[in-house]
């Protein structure tokens, strides 16, 4: 491995969280953005080739080093870490709704989902999915809430714009496209 | 569909109805008749899908669901908007549907991604990163400036508020009505008149207090089956009657 990649690896290593390419880049200054993007392959095809229990994946606005899905199991039986719980369907549905019409206040969430979610976006921003990023303008001035890097973490997701759009999906709304919906 | 797939171990969907009965919610059900049905989503035989609603709300108990009877409330009212011939011609008639088929389509296209997250997210699941996360105070020092987002900052409030939970403290006031003394003030008079009007039975410039007791007085001794109450007409003043005379009379 070159140099560059051995530091990218260590960085890796020593974070968490997904690191943004602009925070890899500052590792060595020197280097320029090809020789960035050409280590990160590099590390990538190292774990992948020469077959590692860890790979390097993109997501959640940067690059993480993640145990591979097929440990998964035998390391939460040997209790050495536990898979974060399933969300539930009420919450993975406001979850959706927030992630394509944010920012979003409450009430369009109910709008659009038939039912009360008072207590459904309490416990999303708890678990860091959703963040306030602000206040609506209309009465009240109402808080808008919007995903977080923990959510396009948490669903493997690079960014937001990976989710497909809203006229790629099967059932695309007459016309409607993506405006908000008001009462 | 997910719906039935997705069972939550997750508790906190506040219409826990809902949870219970494999619904997220009226919509949910409502798709699911439509797909049962195999009806047309732009053509909504509406009556029959309010019918099997309501039959569907009230097997599974979800009645008590104030979201799904608002929906219920609007299917009716789509029924009855179907029944009625076009005020000004067929040119100007608009669909009492529509604005249901657009809600249903926007809920559909909005399970997509549910199905798509969901699948993301177990996938992602099989798959650990490093647990360790760095103290907070190693990455703030004092010299930086306090920057806080909105949310971080009602957080920050939030467990504030949750540790240092105030016990609730109610001004407990005094019960000053005479209720028992207003009883035997009433039975005493009605043993020597047998009837007498609400207005003897309080002087007329009586304390609020005097006239709550003389009406919690009535309405107990009208319950122990002591004296009946009438009004001849409403607002008319209130008659008491003692027991016996009616008795009599009967």
């Amino acid at each position: 491995m070159t140099s560059l990649a051995k530091l990218l690896e260590a960085a890796l290593f020593a974070a968490a969280r997904p690191i943004s390419l602009e925070s890899l880049a500052t590792l060595d200054v020197e280097s320029s953005p090809a020789a960035l993007a050409a280590a990160i392959d590099e590390l990538r095809e190292h774990y992948e080739v020469d077959g590692h229990g860890v790979e390097l994946v993109e997501q959640g606005g940067g690059w993480q080093i993640l145990t591979r899905a097929e440990f998964a199991e035998a390391i939460e039986r040997a209790q050495v870490a536990v898979r974060p719980t399933r969300l539930s369907a009420a919450a993975l549905e406001t979850l959706a709704i927030i992630a394509y019409r944010q920012p979003i206040g409450r009430a369009e969430v109910e709008e659009i989902r038939g039912v009360a979610v008072g207590s459904v976006l309490k416990s999303l921003h708890e678990r860091g999915l959703i963040d306030i990023v602000g206040r609506g303008e209309g009465m009240g001035r109402p808080l808008l809430y919007g995903t977080t890097p923990q959510f396009l973490e948490q669903f493997a997701l690079r960014h937001l714009e990976e989710l497909p759009r809203a006229d790629e999906l099967a059932i695309a709304l007459r016309g409607a496209g993506n405006a908000v919906v008001t009462e | 569909m997910i719906a039935s797939s997705l069972r939550a171990n997750d508790t906190d969907g506040s219409a826990f109805v809902v949870e219970l009965s494999h619904f997220t919610g009226p919509l949910d059900l409502l798709l699911s008749l439509i797909r049962d049905e195999h009806v047309d989503i732009y053509d909504i035989p509406i009556a029959r899908i309010a019918e099997q609603f309501l039959a569907r709300i009230s097997t599974l108990a979800l009645d008590e669901a104030a979201d799904y009877l608002e929906m219920a409330a609007r299917l009716l009212r789509i029924k009855a908007q179907m029944l009625l011939p076009g005020a000004n011609g067929e040119e100007t008639w608009e669909d009492p549907r529509a604005e249901l088929v657009r809600r249903l389509l926007e809920y559909q296209q909005m399970r997509e991604v549910v199905d798509l997250l969901e699948r993301r997210g177990e996938e992602r699941r099989h798959q650990f990163n490093r647990r360790w996360v760095p103290q907070a105070a190693d990455f703030a020092p004092a010299s930086v400036p306090l920057a806080l987002s909105l949310g971080e900052l009602l957080a920050a409030v939030d467990r504030v508020l949750r540790i240092a939970k105030e016990p609730v403290l109610h001004d407990v006031v005094p019960r000053t009505l005479d209720v028992a003394g207003a009883m035997s003030s009433i039975r005493l008079l009605l043993a020597m008149r047998r009837a007498a009007r609400w207005n003897d039975l309080l002087n007329r410039d009586a304390e609020p207090w005097q006239i709550l007791s003389v009406l919690l007085a009535l309405l107990e001794l009208a319950k122990l089956g002591e004296l009946r109450i009438a009004q001849s007409r409403p607002f008319a003043s209130v008659e008491v009657e003692s027991r016996d005379v009616v008795s009599e009379a009967a």
